[in-house]
């Protein structure tokens, strides 16, 4: 019999190498317990969190809280089926309004989890003989929803404005196209020059799907994302998104102005053949869109905060993943896999837990420590996260 | 109409700036086993080739493509069309 873990083995090796050297495993954190959503106990230690996309720091806010509360007491800890059978509370049907409020759009849907939700609007939008247009560093969700689906796949070069056009120049006329993009990329936090890539898509006759789930909550006026923003936003036919990263719990949607939206909830099977957000959950996030609408204070802290953090470790000596601090991630770059590792763990044993990222999810090959701000860290956390950085990027050689 | 020989020429050399390993190039040479590239690699060098012949070749495409001599009947394909 052939074991069909075999084709895993050099992984298995890879990562018992890394231990080996007496590493702690970056993919094993386990958060003992969480105080804020800036600090946790990890290992029994006092931890500062830069690296959780809680960006807004809604996960203990009293009245979200609350309303997760009340609706576990009113309407239990779970569906049990899914949103087209008897999976569609009265909750589910207010997280949707909340959004199509938050979005000033006329059609919400919530789907289970984000990844789910690309996963089932991209399979779903475009079928066979049709085309998918994609930026090369799109997200696994993007590219499982392209593998799901039956549509042609094509791919342009990341963020670059050019490189689409003369893509979507070369292909057929007739056929139906959709162009998927992010607001802002999550490896190394750069934002996409989304007014110029719609004006190209929609010269070109596509539709234009846009993925704000690292942009909700901070930009634009009212927080929907870079779309608006950049002042895209009638020209965007669907944005996608997440409640597990500003929101602060879990589960994803889609909203836009098509007036035939509503037929996805029959054919899309992401959304059919699953079972539908328990009821504590929608309330939640329900709550946490409502507040999100009027949060500008809390906003220009996120900003503060980021800028600093990019301001400070530049002049640590530290090589970033963008020039500015464009959005709420910060990308730490180093040269390798072992360097990457230790300066992780100099971090870590000190208090601070950032993401590491690797090949093949980071962009070239390029090895990184992802770090995340939350509208709630303090001033005086952010002090002591750069004070973190220079002793543990001292100690490990990554800067003089 | 191009020639099999010019379009494998016009390839092997859009192929050697990732030719790392010097691997020799023949119609029967893969990508992954001979050429040793990762799924980033491809990624650039397919671009290359798109611009090159001003040509799409979709990623559905691009899993049935394994040799140099698949992808030169592929780009005379998508040529004639």
């Amino acid at each position: 019999m052939t074991d069909l873990f075999s084709k895993f083995d050099p992984l298995i090796d890879e990562r018992q190498a890394l231990l080996d050297r007496g590493v702690r495993d970056p993919f094993s954190i386990v958060m003992e317990k969480v105080i804020s959503p800036t600090e946790a106990i990890i290992q029994g230690k006092h931890t500062i969190l830069l690296g959780t996309y809680n960006y807004m720091g809604m996960t203990f806010d009293r009245d979200v809280i609350e309303a997760g509360k009340s609706a576990l007491d009113n309407f239990g800890a779970g569906t049990t089926g899914s949103r087209v059978l008897n999976g569609t509370y009265q909750g589910h049907k207010e997280c949707e309004q909340a959004l199509i409020d938050f979005y000033g759009m006329e059609h919400a849907i919530v789907f289970s989890t984000g990844y789910q939700a690309n996963l089932g609007m991209i399979s779903t939008l475009a079928g066979k003989g049709e085309y998918i247009i994609l930026d090369a560093d799109s997200h696994a969700s993007i590219y499982d929803g392209c593998a799901l689906g039956n549509a042609e796949v094509v791919r342009f070069r990341h963020n670059n404005v050019e490189d689409l056009d003369k893509r979507l120049g070369r292909l057929p006329k007739e056929p139906g196209k959709l162009v998927v993009l992010e607001g802002v990329y999550s490896m190394l936090g750069d934002i996409a020059p989304l007014k110029e890539m719609v004006a190209v898509a929609k010269k070109h006759g596509c539709m234009v799907l846009v993925d704000e789930a690292h942009g909700m909550g901070f930009f634009g006026e009212n927080g929907r994302g870079v779309f608006e923003e950049a002042g895209v936003a009638d020209d965007v036919d669907f944005v996608v998104g997440t409640f597990s990263k500003s929101v602060g719990t879990v589960g994803g949607f889609c909203v836009s102005n098509h007036p035939k939206f509503e037929v996805l909830r029959l054919v899309c099977r992401p959304y059919v053949f699953t079972a539908s957000l328990p009821p504590s959950v929608v309330a939640t996030a329900a709550a946490s869109i409502r507040k999100l609408m009027h949060s500008g204070e809390k906003r220009a802290h996120l900003w503060k905060n980021s800028k600093r953090l990019h301001q400070g470790l530049r002049d640590l000596g530290f090589q970033l993943g963008t020039e500015t601090a464009q959005s709420a991630i910060i990308a730490v770059m180093l040269p390798d896999m072992d360097a990457t590792v230790h300066m992780w763990q100099a971090l870590l044993e000190q208090g601070l837990y950032v993401n590491m990222a690797r090949p093949p999810a980071t962009p070239a090959g390029t090895f990184l420590l992802r770090c995340s701000l939350c509208a709630e860290h303090t001033d005086a956390q952010v002090g002591e996260i750069l004070e973190m950085f220079a002793i543990a990027g001292r100690a490990t050689g990554c800067i003089s | 109409m191009s020639t099999y020989d010019d379009t494998f020429g016009r390839i092997a050399a859009q192929i050697e700036p990732f030719n790392k390993k010097k691997a020799s190039l023949r119609p029967g040479t893969s990508f992954a086993g001979d050429l040793e590239w990762d799924s980033l690699t491809v990624m650039d060098f397919v671009a290359a080739i798109e611009d090159e012949f001003d040509i799409i070749i979709t990623m559905n495409m691009q899993a049935e493509i394994e040799t140099i001599g698949q992808l030169v009947d592929a780009v005379m394909k998508l040529q004639a069309e």
